[in-house]
């Protein structure tokens, strides 16, 4: 089952790759990461997404725990929470296939943010599913280039996590 | 007042407590070498920093301390890594300082440069470079402070040599703040209830020992535990000075060379209470048959210990001190119910004598040959209780933790985590210079011993009268055993053709050597060594190709051990 994890950090040397050693190092699964720091400039947070049973979702969370850089760990899976993921999508686009790009952009209030005689870049902020949707409508045209920030996620309601 | 980093680093280790430093010096720790010249702190110069940190770690597994080391950069420091490794593994606190090349240069490749935060990361329980004089001190509180609380382990400290010699005023810090950083010590005393609640309803109940004993210093509470409850003790490898092993309710080890009863134990036992220990798998054998009919108990102070391996119906989080000290007191008020458990068990009791005399600890004795477990019966029968036993890897690990007594805490030190070859040797030379008064002896193979057998000229010139067991089969013995089981008996690369003449080695290091090819001459030579002052080592031409038994083949559940016949 895929788990999305916020961990609250401490901002210093080498910390990225504790996180991303423990994963190797543990034979963890990670397909996304994406860090920051917070309004607390010695913090940084860290969203990333990873996949497991219970056990091993329980070790990850625990190992992550374990570490001494590690402030705090929050899995949201089973909370209500807000998620989004930037995208960067270079798409060719020609005579005829450059009106469709524009409907398609529209369609799911994305930006054209550079044009060239030959091709749109396109920016989507949403979900991961609607950047998958997107890129699933714009294929057959040609895509280029994807550069994807991977997803950070907040939890709903006036709640707020610290750092 | 105003130090140099190189001087506050001693400063702070005296802050600390530290009376020893273990370590080898070298082109980016010469600042520190230097103040070492004029400090009180003792530094022993071993003849590798691989064998310094495993002389730091010997010395602070037998008496509880942080063990210090201080090693260059580059090669130096990279020396250090199968000690830190062997300390990780075996949750041993120590701080090891290593230099680094000076801060502009780090990222050049510099002469003698390695990334030593990088390599050690997955091996110490924390790391830190050092990047700036003012955060020195701190750093150091820190170290310390993570090497020993919490489930204890190796904290290294890179310390670039521009650091070492830059000033800056000293102050060392009182407290330590990491907030990412809080052990939890006091168990949950809703747990500690339900344990005892568990205690009192088992009818076949195991506790079963692991090294975190002998670290939160739980002894006491252990054995007054077992006692009241009359439950019986099965020890790891890393826990068999723990519990005192000549009391009727020790079982010995358990796991892929444990006893027959032990074994047994666990695998009929209907209540297992893991105490400080990790259900490593040659612990468990093949996990699916571990233990089955047991609820499980498991008290540890890290936990991600606790369901890494094996389901747990009640975990406890905290120092084995304070839980074990607690769930005595809880089980003491409910005198009834005890006294019943007392008496429900009895059966169990009588079940494991029964597997006790029918499948007793044993060998096949030899007159014409030197068996090497008779070798560490006698060793055992002529030192003293309080004597230190450390051992290198192998067969000869294995034999001792089956055949030797271990009555005292923290007497038994040995590499149970990551297994490494040539840890005896300099563990014992650490241990020697902890207690200079009591026996510590290095129990060895020939393989082994061949791994850091340079530390003969530390043991010589510190005098630290040290006694080394060689058991002389000119194999490597564990590996020759695994190829005669599995592997027809295709020795490949375990026959050790070359015979040293160990005694000319100890005598060319200034050390006395003394051999045993005859049965009859074993006691004599243990007995005559331990006369000897100074260090000396003991040759035993044993029988080459003896076997640790009972074995459990890998894959296998615990319960099908292959017998001494």
């Amino acid at each position: 089952m895929k788990h999305t994890i916020s961990v609250l950090v401490e901002n210093e040397f080498g910390v990225l790759s504790r996180i991303s050693g423990l994963f190797s190092g543990r034979g963890f699964n990670i397909e996304s990461l994406s860090v920051a720091p917070t309004l607390e400039p010695n913090v940084s947070r860290m969203t990333l997404v990873t996949r497991g049973d219970d056990r091993i979702l329980e070790q990850i969370s625990k190992q992550l725990n374990k570490l001494i850089s590690t402030i705090k760990v929050i899995d949201f899976t089973g909370d209500e929470y807000v998620e989004r993921e930037l995208a960067l999508i270079k798409v060719t686009a020609e005579a005829e296939s450059r009106a469709e790009a524009l409907r398609i952009v529209d369609i799911f209030r994305a930006k054209v943010v550079d044009v060239t005689p030959r091709s749109y870049t396109i920016e989507i902020t949403g979900a991961p599913g609607k950047v998958d949707a997107l890129l699933e409508l714009l294929r057959p045209m040609g895509i280029k280039e994807v550069v994807r920030s991977g997803p950070v996620v907040i939890g709903r309601g006036s709640k707020a996590v610290a750092g | 007042m105003v130090l140099t980093g190189s001087q506050i680093l001693l400063e702070s280790f005296q802050k600390e407590g530290v009376d020893t430093i273990f370590g080898y010096p070298g082109g980016a720790v010469i600042n520190i070498y230097d103040d070492i010249f004029d400090s009180p702190i003792e530094h022993i110069l071993t003849r590798h920093e691989q064998a310094a940190v495993h002389a730091a770690d010997g010395y602070a597994r037998c008496t509880g301390k942080v063990g210090v080391v201080i090693a260059t950069s580059g090669p130096g420091a990279t020396n250090t890594v199968t000690g830190i490794a062997t300390a990780y593994m075996d949750s041993i606190p120590m701080v090891i300082v290593t230099g680094q090349v000076p801060t502009q240069l780090i990222g050049n490749d510099a002469f003698q440069e390695a990334d030593m935060c990088g390599i050690t990361r997955p091996c110490t329980k924390h790391n830190f470079l050092v990047q700036d004089i003012r955060d020195l001190a701190r750093t150091i509180k820190e170290a310390f402070y993570i090497a020993r609380t919490g489930r204890p382990g190796p904290v290294l400290i890179d310390l670039p040599k521009d650091i070492q010699v830059a000033k800056y005023k000293f102050k060392y810090p009182e407290t330590v703040n990491l907030r990412g950083y809080k052990p939890t010590y006091a168990g949950n005393s809703r747990q500690i209830d339900k344990a005892a609640k568990m205690f009192l309803e088992a009818k076949r109940p195991v506790l079963y020992v692991g090294g975190g004993t002998n670290l939160s210093a739980a002894n006491e509470q252990l054995l007054r535990l077992a006692e009241m409850t009359q439950a019986p003790v099965t020890t790891t490898l890393m826990a068999m000075s723990a519990f005192p092993q000549r009391h009727p309710l020790a079982l010995g080890m358990l796991g892929m060379h444990g006893t027959f009863y032990a074994n047994m134990s666990v695998t009929e036992c209907d209540l297992l209470i893991a105490v400080g220990a990790r259900f490593d798998d040659r612990v468990t054998g093949r996990i699916d048959s571990f233990a089955q009919k047991a609820k499980v108990i498991h008290i540890d102070i890290d936990p991600t210990t606790i369901k890494k391996n094996v389901a747990v119906d009640l975990p406890i989080v905290g120092d084995l001190k304070d839980v074990l000290g607690r769930l005595c007191d809880k089980l003491a008020e409910k005198e009834e119910a005890l006294q019943k458990l007392v008496e429900t068990t009895g059966d169990w009791r009588v079940t494991i004598e029964e597997w006790k005399s029918s499948h007793p600890m044993t060998y096949q004795t030899s007159g014409s040959v030197i068996k090497p477990q008779f070798v560490i019966e006698k060793i055992c029968e002529l030192t003293a209780d309080d004597a230190i036993i450390t051992t290198e890897v192998g067969q000869h690990q294995m034999w001792t933790a089956q055949f030797f007594q271990f009555s005292q805490p923290r007497t038994f030190l040995t590499s149970g985590g990551l297994g490494t070859m040539g840890f005896g040797l300099p563990a014992a030379l650490g241990a020697q210079v902890a207690f200079p008064g009591r026996q510590v002896i290095d129990i060895s193979g020939d393989g082994s011993f061949q791994m850091n057998s340079q530390e003969l000229a530390t043991l010589v010139q510190y005098r630290l009268p040290v006694k080394i067991a060689i058991l002389n089969n000119n194999f490597l013995g564990m590996v020759r055993q695994w190829q005669q089981m599995f592997f027809d008996r295709r020795y490949s690369q375990t026959c050790m053709e070359l015979p040293i003449d160990f005694i000319k080695l100890a005598d060319a290091y200034g050390a006395t050597g003394l051999q045993a090819t005859k049965v009859d001459e074993v006691e004599k030579v243990v007995q005559q060594a331990l006369e000897t002052p100074g260090p000396v080592l003991m040759e035993f031409k044993v029988a080459r190709e003896e076997n640790v038994l009972p074995m459990v083949p890998a894959g296998k559940g615990i319960h099908e051990m292959v017998l001494a016949s």
